[in-house]
């Protein structure tokens, strides 16, 4: 079967839904084309394998695109069930936590964190903070029901909310730096501190993230 | 009636999200006990149930609560898997590509219909059914993908993306009668307004989607409570 299986993956070393599907990708040991975009000049291939969105990442496997980080997530697992870790778990009403959770950080952390990046005003920016920060507190009792004492949302090993969580770490990690307040601290995340040291130390985070003061240069 | 098991689904008669829900429950076969929420005053269950939301749909199955509408119709093929029709292709690129659709519809048609109606200015409104009309475009070409031909996006019957954008149906037609906007334009989607047809014709639709007058009612008793600087017809 050598040869037979080609993966391409457009996308952009900073993204952090790139981190996501480079995670997983790492993690089930499998072999892929990186093929960094120009966002500011986007190819012929971006635009043709994600005409709706235009957006990295893309995930190409044999000829056909697959978009959308988490939708890429749940197909890596789907379309190689076989190989390496299974980032959902097995029993329905565990996949449907591991899928609510993950809805949750997309549409509660994610998107007032970028209020508080991109918005104007200095009142958005802060609810914008105030949100995320709501989020992460939240994410504490999430980590604490799902992982029941072991070291991953999924349990002994990296899951699915793991990958969610740990693709944007490098950028909640910056997030201090840009509007001085902590994401994750010992008072009020310890669980979540904790974790972000053990997901930070595995090899494929050391690959697939790019925790790097490098994030801070790039313009807003 | 013995369902399999103890299944409740906590619902708004008007919410699209929950006959999402229940157009997946009527496919897999399952009966269950629905249980009518007053979201202005929301009920200790639903508070203990969706605690993070506070939301509908709720389905709790033996007790145990499952939220979010997309995250119940894939938790109701797995758990029913051998039961009724299956929601999901067998593919996990056919699969991939009902997702990616899925969470469209929910990131932009919903808002882009919604904000049709909460909007304060006409100039507001039109911009707002220009969004919806970019949406059904892009959807066209999803169906024409996706069927390859066939009566529905899923093929010959419907699943995943046919209840995801299905279950909104009936909020378009109730906006058609009150603002006017036309949104299946048979020169324009015409792969899409024969669909919806044909999808709110099935026994399904028939017997879970509530009238587009239900809607309508409910949404001037919202502009009543909560004001509206234009008025619908």
């Amino acid at each position: 079967m050598a040869g037979e299986d080609e993966l391409k993956l457009l996308g952009t070393w900073a993204s952090p839904w790139v981190s996501r599907v480079k995670l997983a990708l790492h993690l089930k040991g499998l072999s892929y084309e990186n093929v960094e975009q120009d966002l500011d000049n986007k190819s012929d291939l971006l635009l043709a394998s994600n005409p709706v969105h235009k957006k990295v990442p893309v995930l190409i496997h044999n000829g056909k695109p697959i978009c959308e980080s988490v939708v890429i997530l749940e197909y890596i697992d789907d379309a190689y069930g076989t190989v390496g870790p299974s980032f959902l778990p097995v029993d329905p009403y565990e996949r449907a936590i591991a899928r609510f959770w993950v809805d949750y950080i997309d549409q509660k952390l994610v998107i007032p964190w970028k209020v508080a990046f991109t918005a104007d005003g200095e009142e958005e920016k802060t609810e914008g903070i105030k949100q995320m920060l709501a989020a992460v507190h939240t994410l504490e009792g999430a980590l604490k029901e799902c992982s029941k004492g072991k070291p991953f949302f999924g349990g002994d090993s990296v899951g699915y909310v793991d990958l969610a969580l740990g693709g944007l770490l490098a950028f909640l990690q910056g997030t201090e730096e840009l509007c001085g307040s902590k994401p994750f601290d010992i008072a009020n995340t310890p669980l979540l501190l904790a974790w972000v040291e053990r997901f930070t130390a595995l090899d494929a985070a050391k690959v697939a993230c790019q925790m790097s003061a490098s994030w801070l240069s790039l313009p807003r | 009636m013995a369902g399999e098991g103890d299944i409740k689904l906590l619902g708004m008669v008007v919410s699209p999200f929950v006959v999402r829900v229940r157009m997946a429950l009527h496919r897999k076969g399952v009966s269950y006990e629905y249980v009518e929420q007053d979201l202005f005053n929301k009920s200790e269950l639903l508070l203990r149930s969706n605690p993070v939301n506070k939301k509908v749909p709720v389905l709790i199955h033996g007790g145990k609560p499952i939220c979010e509408s997309l995250v119940i119709v894939q938790y109701a093929d797995e758990v029913w898997s051998g039961k009724g029709a299956s929601i999901f292709p067998a593919d996990p690129h056919e699969r991939a590509v009902a997702r990616f659709w899925a969470a469209y519809v929910d990131d932009k048609l919903f808002p882009a219909y919604i904000g049709i109606m909460k909007a304060a200015t006409e100039e507001a409104r039109a911009e707002k059914a220009k969004e919806a009309l970019v949406v059904l475009a892009n959807l066209e070409e999803a169906f024409a993908q996706c069927s390859k031909g066939k009566p529905f996006f899923a093929g010959d019957s419907v699943g995943y993306l046919d209840l995801a954008v299905g279950c909104n149906l009936f909020w378009l037609e109730a906006i058609r009668k009150m603002f006017g906007v036309t949104f299946f334009d048979v020169g324009k989607t015409p792969l899409l307004a024969a669909w919806a047809e044909r999808f709110a014709g099935t026994e399904m639709a028939r017997e879970v989607v509530p009238d587009a007058d239900t809607a309508v009612v409910f949404a001037k008793k919202l502009q009543a409570r909560f004001g509206s600087n234009t008025s619908a017809k």
